[in-house]
């Protein structure tokens, strides 16, 4: 039987395609598991991405590498400056560097070209380290970047790293998230002899610094008494990244990009990790509170106690007055990683919000088993969503706010439902006390807009 | 990299910040001005997304693209499963009249022959009611510029063959904002014009809130007139610098003997008289008074401007048909632009533009296959005080604190790319007051310390010395 685009069956809300039934659920009805983590269907309008979208994500907030993206010009110019991630310094960043592949190249090999263009980002700007990405076309046509990285690495005595992303291993960013883990890995490694001296200092995995989001957080830790060694990668430089094995204790925020790198820190230098998630008043403090404890020393316990009651009292004001504006209102929630879509979920809570749809585009069964705990019976969760099931559960579920990136904004307002950006270029700081605050602003901004009553109300003469 | 400019030589190879985007996009975008089509991207997911992303920011419109998702298992064993599959979801959801089936670098590459695919598809589903239109499109072959043209031609070649001659005349535009084609339409309705557009994308990128939502927006060119083009009177095509073997109105005349006239994009005074002569005397209709009294506004304000004017030195960029009027909008208002560019490799632009220089005894600096650090040196070297293009060049604000004038795609760090407009003489106003404007933003935010720091006390003495 085909599912038409607005059947609800038995009180369990289906998506329009078929074989997409078991990757939506009802939270209290589905009595089945969520299928997840798998390709996309074709023809569905995924939201999701490609394996070079998650490198260049995650690579991109280095500050002074060069990133070269070697394939046809497009994926370097849909991901130029593509964060919102802020440096304190080097801006090298911020530009995108592409070998511009032509017919030519396509057929007799793209390596001379790479070959050449590395050289001429050296001799221009010297950086201390250049990212090499492969697209799709260079996966197919079999050039070695590895080879040409190395080769060239030993001309210019700099840090030239392949990241093997073609697209189409897979549409899972989470793919691009291990690509990037293993270019990071090979800059990091120590050469052989030489020593990383352990510190007392932390590093924070999974923190890109978007509106200064790093540096608000490195003001808590200095409170507890903690020093940052580098945060991966928000406003990191090659050579602070370099030091990472000399870290105390890796804080995984973005669990998504950043567990695979955690899991191989702890192997090859010790490194114990442990999660974090400075995504609203609750996550913060309990984040502190874990960080401390893990230092296991009575006056920082105290001190992050100490900054716990203080933020959340002078915070406490503002975050009632929004709970009062807010509360009953319903929330739809559709983000890249579970991780994102879990500190929402909670945020939204704390504002007596409710929320009827939730989904990820990379999320794993775990993830959504977290999800279904943390969301009424009658909610919907959904994997790899599409732009025509976003439509009927925001339409069906009368939603009054969704959060997500700029894909769903579009569609969230053209609905007239409003919308809260918690995608990866967005400018504003949403983490910590003060993002706990920007957080609710923006969602009361959007959720109580006169100009949602406005546009919707006909004209005397209409 | 090629430098056309006399006085610089060097090849580089790599290409720094980009100015162009890839050659599937520009098909989607024509596609986007068909009626109840979708696009189905052959290639990995995320060519799709990017193409989404991109659009949205710049038209703040949802935009649905299809892919067929490719993975490894499919880049090694052939796409076709994924093809079909991927047409039967969106033919289920979005229930489209027409599908674009556009190719990537990768499906390219991998040698996928969707024009087969696509006839043992539809021979399979007996589909009579859905036209899938193949678009081929390897982004090493061009930019989105040249997939615009691929896609526009290649949809006209599907629907024509011989038919009865009709009164229309054919309007094929390049890539303009829905403002701006709302804006050709609004003068072709004045003078009284039937005529067939396309593409019309003026309310598909652009519609207006309603309390419903259509997965697929209304609007766009029918497909029933697209078949008419071939028995036009003329066709109109702002295709001035596409190239030959590209160019739909060149097919039109060479298969069906519809004369073309391609003139460049109604973007300034002469440009628009062009325009409308040409209607005039394909049509002897009459050229109405309220055009005439915007027409009159224009020069007015030409007058009131030109020597402002005459003080910005600017660079313009982008897609080369824009870039094109734009650069003869500058001139004819006394503004010599230091730098006009394209990123893509277009030597009729080239040519075009070489002429333009000579007839008006000025000379520019011109590339194609730009990027902005050429544009950014080029712009300090010369002493560029305005960039007219796209969103690209937010980076000569930043660095440079050269104003930008947004025109063209993409705009993303603005609102509102899509009801950008340029043509027509009341575009054209808009647009020379904007450069104006920002120019004299400039200026009055800066005239007082630098004026000081030339004259005033000993800097002005040392100066004079020197």
């Amino acid at each position: 039987m085909e599912i038409t685009c607005s059947q609800v069956i038995g009180g369990v809300t289906s998506p329009c395609l078929v074989e997409r039934q078991n990757s939506v659920i009802t939270t209290g009805t589905s009595k089945n598991r969520i299928h997840c983590a798998d390709d996309s269907v074709a023809g569905a309008v995924s939201q999701r991405a490609c394996v070079f979208c998650g490198a260049r994500v995650v690579l991109n907030p280095i500050t002074d590498a060069a990133h070269l993206i070697h394939g046809p010009v497009g994926c370097a110019s849909y991901t130029w400056d593509i964060r919102g991630s802020l440096s304190s310094g080097s801006e090298m960043y911020r530009n995108s560097f592409s070998t511009d592949l032509k017919e030519r190249d396509v057929i007799f090999g793209g390596e001379k070209k790479l070959g050449l263009c590395i050289d001429e980002i050296v001799e221009k700007y010297h950086p201390p380290a250049i990212f090499v990405y492969a697209t799709c076309v260079v996966g197919i046509i079999g050039d070695d970047i590895i080879a040409v990285c190395k080769e060239r690495t030993q001309k210019h005595g700099i840090d030239i790293i392949p990241v093997e992303s073609s697209g189409f291993i897979s549409g899972n960013k989470i793919i691009g998230y291990r690509a990037a883990g293993n270019a990071l890995i090979r800059l990091i490694t120590p050469k052989e002899g030489e020593v990383i001296p352990k510190t007392k200092k932390i590093n924070f995995l999974g923190e890109y610094n978007l509106g200064g989001e790093k540096w608000l957080i490195e003001r808590y830790l200095k409170e507890l008494g903690i020093e940052i060694n580098v945060a991966c990668t928000g406003d990191s430089t090659v050579e602070a990244l370099k030091q990472i094995p000399g870290g105390f204790l890796n804080l995984v925020q973005c669990t998504g990009s950043m567990h695979y790198i955690a899991r191989l820190l702890e192997e090859n230098y010790g490194t114990p990790y442990i999660d974090v998630n400075f995504f609203g008043a609750y996550n913060t403090a309990e984040s502190l509170r874990r960080i401390a404890q893990f230092y296991g020393e009575p006056s920082m316990i105290e001190r992050a106690e100490n900054l716990i009651e203080r933020e959340t009292s002078r915070i406490k004001p503002s975050i009632d007055y929004y709970r009062s504006k807010l509360a009953g209102k319903r929330a739809a929630i559709y983000v890249g990683g579970a991780f994102k879509a879990l500190a929402i979920i909670r945020q939204l809570k704390e504002l007596d919000m409710e929320i009827v749809f939730c989904g990820t585009q990379t999320g794993k069964q775990e993830d959504y088993e977290q999800i279904h705990d943390m969301l009424s019976a009658g909610s919907i969760i959904a994997d790899d969503t599409n732009p025509a099931e976003i439509e009927r559960f925001l339409i069906e579920k009368k939603v009054d706010i969704m959060a997500g990136g700029v894909k769903e904004r579009v569609l969230a307002h053209k609905l007239g439902v409003g919308f809260v950006d918690h995608n990866h270029d967005r400018k504003d700081c949403l983490a910590g006390y003060d993002g706990a605050i920007h957080f609710a602003h923006e969602v009361y901004v959007t959720c109580c807009s006169p100009v949602w009553k406005h546009i919707r109300k006909k004209p005397s003469w209409g | 990299m090629m430098l056309m400019s006399p006085e610089l030589k060097t090849v580089k190879e790599v290409n720094e910040n980009q100015c162009q985007i890839c050659m599937p996009l520009g098909a989607v975008m024509a596609m986007k001005g068909i009626e109840g089509s979708m696009t189905l991207v052959h290639g990995s997911q995320g060519c799709s997304t990017y193409m989404r992303l991109s659009m949205v920011e710049h038209f703040n419109e949802p935009v649905d693209i299809a892919s067929s998702s490719l993975n490894e298992k499919q880049t090694i064993y052939g796409g076709e499963e994924n093809l079909r599959k991927g047409l039967d979801n969106v033919i289920r959801v979005y229930h489209p009249s027409v599908i674009g089936v556009v190719t990537t670098c990768m499906t390219e590459t991998m040698g996928e022959d969707i024009n087969r695919m696509i006839d043992t598809y539809l021979t399979d589903r007996k589909l009579y009611d859905v036209d899938i239109i193949p678009i081929s499109t390897p982004s090493y072959s061009g930019t989105h510029t040249e997939g615009f043209w691929t896609a526009i031609r290649d949809i006209i070649v599907y629907y024509s063959g011989p038919t009865k001659p009709n009164e229309c005349i054919n309007i094929i535009l390049p890539q303009v904002s829905p403002a701006d084609t709302r804006e050709i339409k609004r003068i072709l309705d004045l003078m009284e014009i039937q005529y067939i557009l396309m593409p019309d994308i003026s309310q598909t990128l652009d519609r207006p809130f309603k309390t419903t939502y259509e997965k697929i927006p209304p609007g766009g060119t029918k497909k029933e007139n697209i078949a008419r083009m071939s028995g036009a009177r003329a066709t109109i095509q702002f295709g001035y610098n596409c190239p030959e073997n590209l160019s739909p109105g060149t097919y039109l005349e060479e298969e069906f003997g519809v004369p073309l006239y391609n003139l460049p994009l109604p973007v300034g005074l002469q440009n628009m008289d062009t325009f409308i002569e040409t209607l005039r005397s394909i049509t002897h209709k009459q050229v109405p008074d309220s055009l005439i009294l915007e027409r009159g506004w224009l020069c007015d304000a030409m007058a009131d401007s030109h020597k402002y004017m005459a003080e910005v030195h600017p660079a313009v960029y982008g897609e080369p048909e824009l870039a094109y009027a734009i650069y003869s909008l500058c001139l004819e208002n006394g503004s010599i632009p230091e730098i006009v560019a394209t990123g893509t490799n277009c030597q009729v632009f080239q040519k075009h533009l070489q002429s333009l220089m000579k007839r008006e005894k000025q000379s520019s600096i011109k590339y194609e296959q730009v990027d902005f650090s050429i544009i950014e040196a080029e712009s300090i070297r010369t002493g560029v005080n305005l960039a007219i293009g796209h969103s690209g060049g937010k980076v000569l604000t930043e660095r440079l604190n050269i104003p930008v004038v947004r025109v063209g795609y993409p705009i993303h760090d603005r609102v509102g790319g899509q009801r950008i407009l340029t043509v027509g003489y009341s575009g054209t106003l808009s647009l020379l007051e904007r450069m104006v404007n920002a120019y004299l933003e400039e200026k009055y935010r800066t005239y007082r310390q630098l004026r000081k720091a030339e004259y005033y006390d000993n800097g002005g003495i040392i100066h004079a010395e020197t």
